[in-house]
C-alpha cells in the first residue's frame, strides 16, 4: 500500500491541535535539569511565522525514551512522556518547559549527544519538516554522529540552541529558519 | 540494541515543499537539500497516548461543543482504518481532526469569511484507533470556503487529520475530500500531490454500508502510514 500524502496544517490548525496548552512536558518532580526552550519561526523573507506549530520528542534525563522499543536499562519515569506541542503566537514565538535529555545510543556503537527531536508544521508547509535541537554547552556535540554527518560545518550551527540565563533559570534559544541563507538543517529520515 | 527502521518517506506520494500553485509555500518551503539521516533510537520511538487522551463524546462533533444543542448541517459518519504500507493495522493511535462548519467557516479568530458561526459546533474532535486500526467520527459535512490564494479561489469541502503512528517518523498531517466535489480539480493544495493516484487517495469514498437509515450518510477514508523494514541493524545499547 502507498503512503497517504501529507497536506498542510493550514491556518486554522489551532482549533484541532492546540486549544489546550501542550508545551509543558515536565512537572516539579520530574528528575533532571529543568529547562525552557524558546524561539521563533522565520520564513524566507526573515519574517516571523505566526501560524507554525512545533512538536518535540525527547528522552528523559537518563537518556531513555518512554516507548516500548527503547529497551535500555535506564530509569523510566512513567509521568514523563517526552512529547510536547507548541503553536507559534502572533510574534511567531514558541516555547517548551521540559528537562534536558540525557545522551542516547547512536548507530554503530556510537553515542548521540543530548538532543531533542523536532517536527515543524505551518500554513504553507505541505509536508512537515524534521530537525533536532542540540545544546550549546555540550562537549559531546563534537562527536555526535548526526551533527558530524552534516558536511557543511557552518550549517551544523543551525541546530545548536544557545544557553542563556533568564531570571536565574536556564533557557535555550532555538530559532527555526524555514528558508534562506541560514536555513535550518532539515532531515530526510 | 536492535533498530528496525521505518520505510523512507515516499516522495512520489507526498507533495514537494515548494509548490508554485500554493502561494504560501513559496516563502515557507525549505529549499536546501534535506540531510539524509539513518534512523536511530530517537526516530524509531515516538509519543504514545493512552485512553486518557480521549474523553467520551470527543468523536461526536455534532454534540461536543459543550452546549446542549446539535450542530447544523448535513450529518456524516466518517469511518476508516489506519494501516501501514504492509496493510498491517495501526492500533491505539491518536487521531485529531478539525474542520469548517456546514457554512464553510472555522471557529477561529483568523477566519473572517462572511458565513455564520454555529454556536453548537466547534469543529474539532479526536479518537483512538481500536485494535484493528479502525476509527469513527460523527460530524457535519464542512462547507467550501473562499481563500486568497488566487482570484475566486475556493477550498473544496475537506476535513483535516493529524496522526502519530508508532514512531517519530510515522507522523502525518493530511486532509481528505468528499467525492464528486466540483472544486477538487482546481484545488492547489490537493494538486500539490505529484501523482494522480496520490490525489485520488485523499478523496474519501461514499460507503452505503456505513450510511445509517434516516440518520446520516457514511464515508470511508483509510490512512496509510510509513511501514517498517523487516531487517534490523544493531545499535549500541549502553
Amino acid at each position: 500500500m502507498k503512503q497517504t500524502p501529507s497536506q498542510t496544517v493550514g491556518p486554522f490548525y489551532s482549533l484541532g491541535l492546540t486549544r489546550k496548552p501542550m508545551n509543558l512536558l515536565a512537572s516539579d518532580t520530574t528528575p533532571g535539569e529543568r529547562i525552557r526552550i524558546e524561539g521563533y519561526v522565520f520564513d524566507g523573507d526573515g519574517k516571523t511565522v505566526p501560524d507554525a506549530m512545533v512538536e518535540i520528542w525527547q528522552a528523559n534525563t537518563y537518556g531513555r525514551y518512554n516507548h516500548p522499543d527503547d529497551k535500555q536499562e535506564k530509569p523510566l519515569d512513567p509521568n514523563f512522556r517526552g512529547w510536547g506541542r507548541s503553536g507559534t503566537d502572533k510574534t511567531g514565538g514558541f516555547s517548551f518547559e521540559t528537562v534536558k535529555p540525557g545522551a542516547v545510543p547512536g548507530p554503530d556503537a556510537s553515542v548521540q549527544a543530548p538532543h531533542i527531536n523536532v517536527t515543524v508544521f505551518a500554513r504553507g508547509m505541505l509536508v512537515h519538516a524534521y530537525t533536532r535541537i542540540y545544546f550549546s554547552d555540550e562537549p559531546a556535540n563534537e562527536s555526535d554522529p548526526v551533527l558530524s554527518s552534516i558536511k557543511d560545518k557552518r550549517r551544523r550551527r543551525t541546530l545548536i540552541a544557545a544557553r542563556e540565563e533568564k531570571n536565574g533559570k536556564p533557557v535555550y534559544r532555538f530559532d527555526i529558519r524555514l528558508q534562506g541563507e541560514n536555513e535550518t538543517v532539515f532531515f530526510d529520515m | 540494541m536492535e533498530i528496525k527502521p521505518f520505510n523512507a518517506r515516499d516522495w512520489k506520494s507526498h507533495p514537494p515543499y515548494r509548490f508554485e500553485g500554493y502561494a504560501s509555500s513559496i516563502k515557507r518551503a525549505p529549499l536546501k537539500r534535506l540531510v539524509k539521516m539513518k534512523q536511530t533510537l530517537s526516530e524509531i520511538t515516538g509519543p504514545l497516548f493512552g485512553p486518557e487522551a480521549v474523553q467520551p463524546g470527543d468523536a461526536d462533533l455534532t454534540r461536543n461543543a459543550g452546549t446542549d444543542g446539535e450542530a447544523m448541517g448535513e450529518r456524516v459518519i466518517i469511518v476508516g482504518r489506519v494501516l501501514d504500507e504492509d496493510e498491517r493495522p495501526v492500533p491505539n493511535t491518536l487521531i485529531e481532526i478539525w474542520q469548517a462548519n456546514a457554512a464553510g467557516r472555522y471557529q477561529h479568530e483568523v477566519d473572517q469569511h462572511r458565513a455564520p458561526l454555529d454556536p453548537h459546533f466547534v469543529g474539532a474532535g479526536r479518537c483512538m484507533t481500536n485494535e484493528q486500526g479502525e476509527y469513527r467520527f460523527l460530524t457535519v459535512k464542512p462547507g467550501p470556503y473562499p481563500w486568497l490564494n488566487h482570484p475566486n479561489a475556493w477550498r473544496p469541502s475537506h476535513i483535516h487529520l493529524s496522526l502519530f503512528g508508532p514512531s517519530f517518523v510515522t507522523r502525518l498531517v493530511t486532509q481528505f475530500f468528499f467525492p464528486g466535489d466540483p472544486l477538487i480539480p482546481m484545488d492547489p493544495i490537493l494538486n500539490s500531490v505529484p501523482t494522480k493516484s496520490g490525489r485520488q487517495r485523499l478523496i474519501a469514498a461514499y460507503a452505503h454500508e456505513v450510511t445509517e437509515p434516516e440518520w446520516a450518510l457514511g464515508y470511508r477514508f483509510d490512512v496509510v502510514l510509513r511501514g517498517r523494514q523487516q531487517t534490523p541493524f544493531e545499535s549500541n545499547g549502553r
